[in-house]
């Protein structure tokens, strides 16, 4: 049997295969067959390294060397050089752009790595459902650290130094929100969990509470230590199965081992956490609709101040944080305020969680530090665009957000740089879409998301986000005037500036950015009843260009409504009146005869 | 369990539980058995990592490849669903991405039991904040 000495590690990710890596593996293997080292050395290919810039990109096993924009006629010098004489390939090795330093070993790269994991430190590393693994990995030791040596004043003082801020959207500083709730007098106190993740296509929350449940609980208990709360609640959706069954196992074992429970750590300490389940309503992620919700009231926001932190559930002090603030607490507590102040901005500390989703080819969980760009998000980590094709925007912060352009491409990811930009953090939903997407239609699916979801209470949210909502209805159908343009800003505005809550206030932020970015765009949809990204269905009319048509009949078969017509071998024609525009004509001919007008 | 009354006993049971399992990419001598940690958030469970790990932990057994197989949260990449680590004794933890039964078969098969790597594997993108 074969045994190894030396295995090379080909990049397979989509950028690298695009600039012929496939290739590249074959003239290896071959190369390594010629030179008789079957038994000695073999390549396999890998997923994206994250280095696509660079790509294709080798790892060459065990001596860790990364050879970077290899071409298919470089296999032979890597063979004869690397294996079998031991000497590096020099012109190929990663050269730092900063200081023209070459990295012979690829461990001296990890400073090349984007991502960083904090919050995410154990996901993926230990098992969810043992708290014995969680004590391996330093779990309570920074609950134990606090309790045991430091006053909850000194505890809040490191979260303030620190400079984390809420990682839910609206980046409040963390310390300064427990120092309130701290200075508040009242007999009761509770701290609460808001884990009522609602923005589309964002899973931080619950990729947390269900990797790594108790690092919310630890979190949890450090901040009623320093609030003088002994109640802690979290409130989920009752759509989260997985993370509700792995929380309360990790809740009741932290009971068995005395981290919950009465005198914790012998000190007098006392905390206990219950659980509240969510319907799943956008709204209930504003705190004080979430306190309304768990107090079994309507789920709706109420004017602030007074804020939670004065009088909150039950009209007690209560904290509210999100499941990602909570999970960089303990960390933060055993590391040292001074180390996690030093990643990240000036103004923005730390790392932030996103989900990364849409038109990338690596879509994932990520993790980076404050201050890195877009572009090295999309083009790096998420490696780029699917198919080769053309980046458009990317929506940050949900139906709350904004969408960015190419323009924005090197804008640094902090909560002051994004809102300068026209989006916002939010709590880390990030879509990134491509030329086939249309902006308007985008707006038009955020704006229906939060129509959906406003909870009806306040007129500009419950009826202007209505009336927006038809403004663009009516464009995507061809039906839009050049005035639609100023009352779709007007409203906004208005809609923006006497909502009661965040919600309202900040749902028709898709809308302005997009007009902003892609004023173009609208106009396109006005004047010539047109969809460029061909989206919208209504100004889309396929036709069959008579030069191309064979009368192969492949067409007039595949329509499902009957509206092509025409004989064996003559040219076929489409019923624009029945025509329902699904596209099924157009995949289905050979002969590029049916296009879109 | 008896609770853990002060720092003294937290500690203890880290030490206990670290001398069993690795937490580290750092090679070190330890006399473990393999080590298979299993992507299962709810996404990698709807992309099939329940029926991965159920076939792992049955191979193995008919196999008789001494093994521990222990379920773990999200790693992050959502494109190469379902993922799995494998950390064999004194080596680095090497991650599989796209592991579909077969795929699982074909690990066992040559990484696991031989040392011969895979197509599939997955670089990891991130920097440890520990260790």
């Amino acid at each position: 049997m074969a045994d190894f000495k030396i295995h090379l590690l080909v990049c397979g990710g989509t950028k690298c295969r695009s600039s012929l890596s496939t290739i590249l593996t074959e003239q290896l293997r071959t190369e390594i067959k010629n030179q008789g080292l079957d038994d000695y050395a073999q390549v396999v290919t890998t997923g994206c390294f994250g280095f696509c810039e660079k790509g294709p990109v080798i790892k060459i096993i065990p001596d860790h060397t990364i050879y970077t924009k290899v071409k298919p006629d470089d296999a032979e010098e890597i063979v004869t050089e690397h294996i079998v004489k031991v000497r590096k390939v020099n012109r190929l090795l990663y050269k730092d752009p900063k200081t023209d330093k070459i990295i012979t070993d690829a461990r001296g790269m990890e400073i090349y790595k984007k991502q960083i994991r904090i919050a995410l430190r154990n996901c993926g590393m230990i098992d969810p459902e043992s708290i014995e693994e969680y004590v391996a990995r330093d779990g309570y030791a920074a609950l134990g650290k606090a309790l045991t040596s430091m006053t909850p004043e000194e505890t809040i003082q490191v979260i303030k130094l620190s400079g984390l801020r809420g990682r839910g959207g609206a980046g409040f500083l963390t310390g300064l929100k427990w120092e309130l709730t701290r200075q508040t007098h009242g007999d009761e106190k509770y701290v609460v969990c808001n884990a009522d993740e609602g923005d589309p296509g964002a899973f931080m929350d619950r990729s947390i509470l269900e990797g790594d449940p108790h690092s919310v609980i630890e979190a949890m208990a450090i901040n009623g230590y320093c609030t003088g709360a002994s109640q802690g609640l979290v409130y989920i959706r009752a759509e989260y199965p997985l993370a509700i069954e792995r929380l309360k196992k990790a809740i009741q074992q932290a009971r068995e081992y005395g981290m919950l429970g009465e005198d914790i750590f012998s000190t007098g300490f006392n905390f206990d956490i219950s659980i509240r389940y969510g319907a799943g309503a956008f709204v209930c992620g504003e705190e004080t609709a979430l306190i309304h919700s768990m107090e079994g009231g309507r789920g709706e926001p109420t004017m602030k101040p007074p804020f939670p932190s004065v009088k909150g559930y039950l009209g007690k002090p209560t904290n509210v944080n999100n499941v990602e603030t909570l999970a960089n607490v303990p960390v933060i507590i055993n590391k040292g305020h001074e180390w996690f102040s030093s990643i990240g901005t000036e103004r923005s500390k730390g790392t932030k969680v996103f989900a990364l989703a849409g038109k990338v080819n690596n879509v994932g969980l990520i993790e980076v530090p404050m201050g890195i760009t877009l572009r090295e998000v999309i083009f790096e980590i998420g490696g780029g665009i699917k198919n080769d094709k053309k980046f458009k925007g990317i929506q940050i912060g949900g139906p709350s957000g904004g969408c960015l352009t190419e323009k924005h491409l090197d804008v640094p990811i902090d909560y002051d740089s994004l809102v300068d930009a026209g989006a916002m953090m939010g709590s880390g939903g990030m879509i990134i879409m491509d030329e086939d997407d249309c902006m308007v239609d985008v707006a038009k699916y955020f704006l229906d998301f939060t129509v959906d979801e406003s909870c009806g209470k306040c007129t500009p949210c419950r009826i202007g986000n209505k009336r927006l909502h038809e403004l663009l209805v009516n464009i995507t159908k061809g039906n839009g005037t050049e005035e639609d343009i100023e009352r779709l800003i007007n409203l906004a505005s208005v809609i923006k500036d006497t909502s009661l809550c965040m919600l309202g206030q900040s749902a028709p932020n898709p809308v302005l950015s997009t007009l902003e970015n892609f004023r173009e765009e609208y106009h396109t949809h006005i004047h010539d009843k047109k969809c460029p990204a061909g989206v919208c269905k209504d100004l889309m009319k396929y036709e069959i260009v008579p030069e191309n048509c064979v009368g192969c009949t492949a067409c007039a078969r595949a329509c499902p409504v009957g509206a092509i017509t025409g004989e064996r071998k003559e040219i076929h024609i489409i019923d624009q009146s029945l025509c329902i525009k699904c596209g099924a004509c157009m995949d289905r001919c050979k002969f590029n005869a049916v296009i879109i007008n | 369990m008896n609770k853990l009354r002060n720092l003294a006993e937290l500690s203890n049971l880290k030490e206990r539980v670290r001398s069993k399992t690795r937490f580290t990419d750092k090679i070190k001598d330890s006399g473990q058995p393999v080590q298979i940690r299993v992507a299962m958030a709810t996404c990698s469970i709807a992309s099939g990592s329940r029926e991965t790990m159920n076939y792992i932990v049955d191979e193995l057994d008919k196999r008789n490849v001494d093994a521990t197989v222990t379920q773990t949260g999200c790693m992050g990449y959502c494109y190469a669903e379902p993922t799995i680590e494998v950390t064999l004794p004194d080596q680095e933890p090497v991650l599989f991405g796209y592991v579909d039964v077969k795929k699982a078969d074909e690990i066992i098969e040559k990484y696991i039991k031989s040392g011969i790597l895979v197509d599939g594997i997955i670089p990891v993108n991130y920097k440890r904040i520990d260790e």
